[in-house]
């Protein structure tokens, strides 16, 4: 009997499907992995299994009994604990402190301290660590962190553990001792569902591989039958479709409008690039990769330590937003929610934000040239909806990300940081984004465009950079523009170093 | 994924005005012009009840009294609007006050007042760098500064009444009459059309609206946010000086230390009756005006009417309850 099945599971986020009808079964003591690409829903079935949301459909089964977990407390009373990516140790606490956060021996309420401390101690050489029990969990390091979350698993009795990304936080010693951990504990007995985005650490690690691919079960297959390029067609799937405007490449000839030159900045290291004029750079990468700290540092939202960013007309950019856009950089930020709009305001006061000292004199705002030159441009990116005196937030997803073109249009850049411009925007306005990214090039506006899909990168670029771990990893023009070709620059495991393309 | 509103046909354009409609008395409009409902009905209720209420001598005889406290609450305005929050306005009322009563007793009375409103904007450029800059939030570091500023007029008192009547021309700032309405008023008059016309109309209003609403996305569409903070604190403090120094003229005495606290929530409690928002990014001056000038006809319908001032009080912290609540309430359901 499978130790932990799911049987057509089902997860609807809003509209989006993030699961739909998965069923697999995992045996004890096995290390099965699931991967995917971004939003694929391996995190949201880790999370459903670990009891941190709950299924809309199906069911899960525990040694063949139905198990519906209400939350992370009880799912492991039923021996089911999860590490996440990110460990959540409270910093102030000692490591012991932190194993048996909720669960310490303890009479009358106090704390019976000395018990456990013996208690850590006897749990720490039953699972093999080196793990000082009195240590405050803020001096620890990542790797030494995620040990306390397995020791806080065991000491619960977990047999079941779910890890989520393990090893991206991770450096490669720490990596392999991880690994070694991992394949203890499938040693002993412990199940192991394994998320991860790095397919040679599933390959070596995993005894079954599950592929997700939109929410949904591509298939699930002995480890020992799947190699990474054949992962990578079933993560991939679905065909090209030609939903994108003709590419109209920019001449050979055409001048330089941006070029980074050894950019050190928070999440990157050491990154060099240009793009021309009229041309569309698409940026590739997975979540985390150092896509959008990229557009960050050149646009001047994040300070930049090393290195610099020059326009064609030799002048640098990259100190704070508003000399970026001065001097002719605009940025579409990554989620319009948090960074880009003000939800509260109205449509017109949103899109003439950046540019309104040019809308009034000696301070006071010229409403009425103010209404004027906004509702021209908002005419122009064909939004919809509700009002433009309404408050921007009334509008749906699509119209307030054209919202947001508006204003970058407002300013007449020469180089535009697009980041996930067609992120929760439904299929219409979509295809209305795409096409005035294309005009926009054409006009000969400079274009960065950053996404998460690789349809919309390879349907709109003219060429193709893939970050891996805040670097360029790959530069693809032409033919070599491939989703297999990017995903495996981006997929490849940091130990190979090299481009893997 | 979402649903496009079809744009321009009948029946949606129809159904979008009946929305507004039955959208005039939401929570929403509630919190934007509603305060404006209970005013108007106080005022009538005090009118047909008290005789006295509705005269020219008392209502001049309120507005006259709340001069200090509006002025203060309208650049308070902006302080909340723009996303910090200013807790030492009361401390820097009493630090102008004291300071123009010193430098009065000793020098030229006009002198005497410009160095008390700018010992106010001193403490504002104080508050703005504590809070930007340095990245302490607000509501402690301005916390802290009314320990410090309050400090500061205690050691220039001496812990002693400052008395003014020696000096009588430091009285004419407040007392003078003009078409029979007096300069403390006029004044007041102008500092809160200056700060509303500030915040409604021109780009640092602007700016302090998208600042308090979304400081990052402010930030990424070019705003300076920290400048704009800053901005709203100078004012702040500066208008608490001109407040305490027009109260002094109104006295002609000043002292330290005295109701400090008590002013500070007092004048939040108006802005925040008023309607504007504690979390930032939404507010209104004339707002801010209705909402003290309802605050303080409550106190006046309860001398007025003889009631139990103990009451009052009570009274008040419903009131408040009630703003803030309709504001949280409000900023969940919108999407």
């Amino acid at each position: 009997m499978a130790h932990l099945e799911l049987q057509g599971v089902s997860k609807q986020f809003g509209g989006v499907r993030a699961l739909d009808d998965v069923s697999l079964a995992v045996a004890g003591g096995t290390v099965h992995a699931i991967v995917g690409e971004n939003g694929a829903g391996k995190s949201t079935l880790g999370r459903i299994v670990a009891g941190v949301l709950s299924a809309d459909g199906g069911r899960v089964l525990l040694d063949g009994a139905p198990a519906s977990f209400r939350s992370p407390r009880y799912a492991l009373e039923h021996g089911v604990a999860a590490i996440a990516q990110e460990p959540s140790l409270v910093p102030e606490l000692t490591v012991a402190e932190n194993v048996y956060l909720g669960s310490e021996p303890r009479r009358l309420g106090f704390i019976r301290r000395r018990r456990l401390r013996r208690a850590y101690a006897e749990l720490a050489k039953r699972a093999g660590f080196d793990l000082p029990g009195q240590a405050r969990a803020a001096t620890l390091r990542t790797a030494e962190q995620q040990k306390a979350e397995i020791l806080r698993a065991l000491s619960r009795d977990a047999r079941i553990i779910v890890m989520d990304e393990p090893s991206a936080a991770l450096s490669a010693p720490e990596t392999a001792q991880l690994h070694e951990i991992i394949r203890t504990l499938a040693g002993h007995g412990t199940t192991i569902l394994l998320i991860s985005h790095f397919l040679r650490e599933v390959l070596d690690l995993a005894d079954t591989v599950t592929v997700l691919r939109d929410g949904k079960l591509v298939r699930t297959a002995p480890a020992s039958e799947e190699t990474e390029a054949s992962l990578v067609e079933a993560m991939l799937g679905r065909p090209l479709t030609t939903t994108f405007p003709e590419k109209r490449p920019p001449d050979a000839d055409a001048p330089l409008a941006l070029s980074v030159r050894d950019l050190v900045a928070p999440g990157v290291a050491d990154v060099s690039f240009d793009v021309r004029e009229g041309e569309i750079v698409g940026i590739a990468g997975l979540v985390g990769a150092g896509r959008s700290e990229l557009a960050r540092a050149v646009f001047g939202a994040n300070r930049m330590k090393a290195g610099e960013t020059r326009l064609a007309s030799g002048r640098a950019v990259g100190k704070s937003p508003r000399r970026s856009l001065d001097s002719g950089v605009a940025m579409i930020p990554e989620s319009r929610k948090d960074q880009g709009l003000i939800f509260g305001r109205s449509v017109i006061e949103n899109v003439t934000l950046a540019e309104l000292a040019e809308l009034s004199t000696l301070g006071v705002v010229r409403r009425r040239a103010e209404r004027r030159s906004a509702t021209g441009i908002l005419d122009r990116c064909d939004v919809r909806g509700a009002s433009y005196s309404a408050p921007v937030g009334a509008l749906s997803g699509g119209n307030q990300q054209k919202v947001l073109f508006a204003r970058m249009l407002l300013g007449e850049p020469r180089v535009l940081l697009a980041d996930e411009p067609t992120r929760g925007v439904d299929v219409g306005a979509k295809r209305a984004i795409y096409e005035l990214l294309v005009s926009l090039a054409e006009s000969g506006m400079a274009i960065v465009l950053i996404s998460s899909e690789l349809e919309e990168i390879i349907g709109l670029a003219h060429r193709v950079l893939v970050m891996r771990a805040g670097r360029l990893v790959a530069e693809l023009e032409g033919d070599a523009m491939t989703e297999a070709a990017i995903l495996a620059a981006a997929f490849a495991d940091r130990s190979a170093g090299g481009v893997a393309a | 994924m979402s649903v496009e509103a079809s744009p321009g046909e009948g029946p949606s354009r129809f159904s979008q005005a009946r929305a507004g409609v039955r959208g005039f008395f939401t929570l929403d409009r509630l919190r934007r012009s509603g305060i404006l409902i209970p005013f108007v009905a106080l005022f009538v209720l005090l009118t047909l009840t008290s005789e006295p209420f509705a005269t020219k001598v008392n209502l001049l005889n309120i507005l006259d009294q709340q001069s200090a406290i509006l002025i203060i609450a309208a650049a308070g305005t902006l302080v909340l609007v723009a996303g910090g929050i200013d807790l030492s306005v009361g401390a820097t009322y009493s630090l102008a006050a004291v300071v123009s009563a010193h430098y009065a007793l000793e020098t030229d009375p006009v002198v005497a007042m410009l160095l008390g409103v700018g010992a106010g904007l001193l403490v504002g450029l104080v508050n703005g760098f504590v809070s930007t800059v340095l990245r302490i939030n607000s509501l402690i570091a301005t916390l802290a500064m009314a320990f410090i500023v309050g400090g500061c007029a205690s050691l220039i008192t001496e812990g002693s009444l400052l008395v003014l009547f020696d000096v009588p021309e430091f009285g004419k700032l407040a007392g003078t009459e003009w078409i029979g309405v007096k300069t403390s008023i006029w004044i007041m008059a102008a500092a809160v059309v200056v700060i509303g016309l500030l915040l409604a109309r021109t780009t640092a209003g602007r700016y302090m609206y998208a600042a308090g609403g979304n400081a990052e996305a402010a930030r990424l569409a070019g705003v300076r946010v920290n400048g704009v903070r800053m901005l709203a604190f100078v004012l702040s403090g500066t208008a608490a000086g001109l407040a305490g120094v027009i109260d002094t003229s109104r006295v002609l005495s000043a002292q330290a230390g005295q109701a400090d606290t008590a002013l500070a929530f007092t004048v939040l409690a108006g802005i925040v009756v008023g309607g504007t928002s504690i979390l930032g990014g939404d507010g209104a001056v004339w707002r801010t005006v209705v909402g003290v000038l309802f605050i303080a006809l409550i106190g006046n319908g309860y001398v007025l009417l003889g009631l139990d001032p103990l009451y009052e009080q009570i009274t008040m912290g419903a009131i408040l309850l009630a703003a803030v609540g309709i504001d949280v309430w409000t900023r969940q359901r919108q999407p």
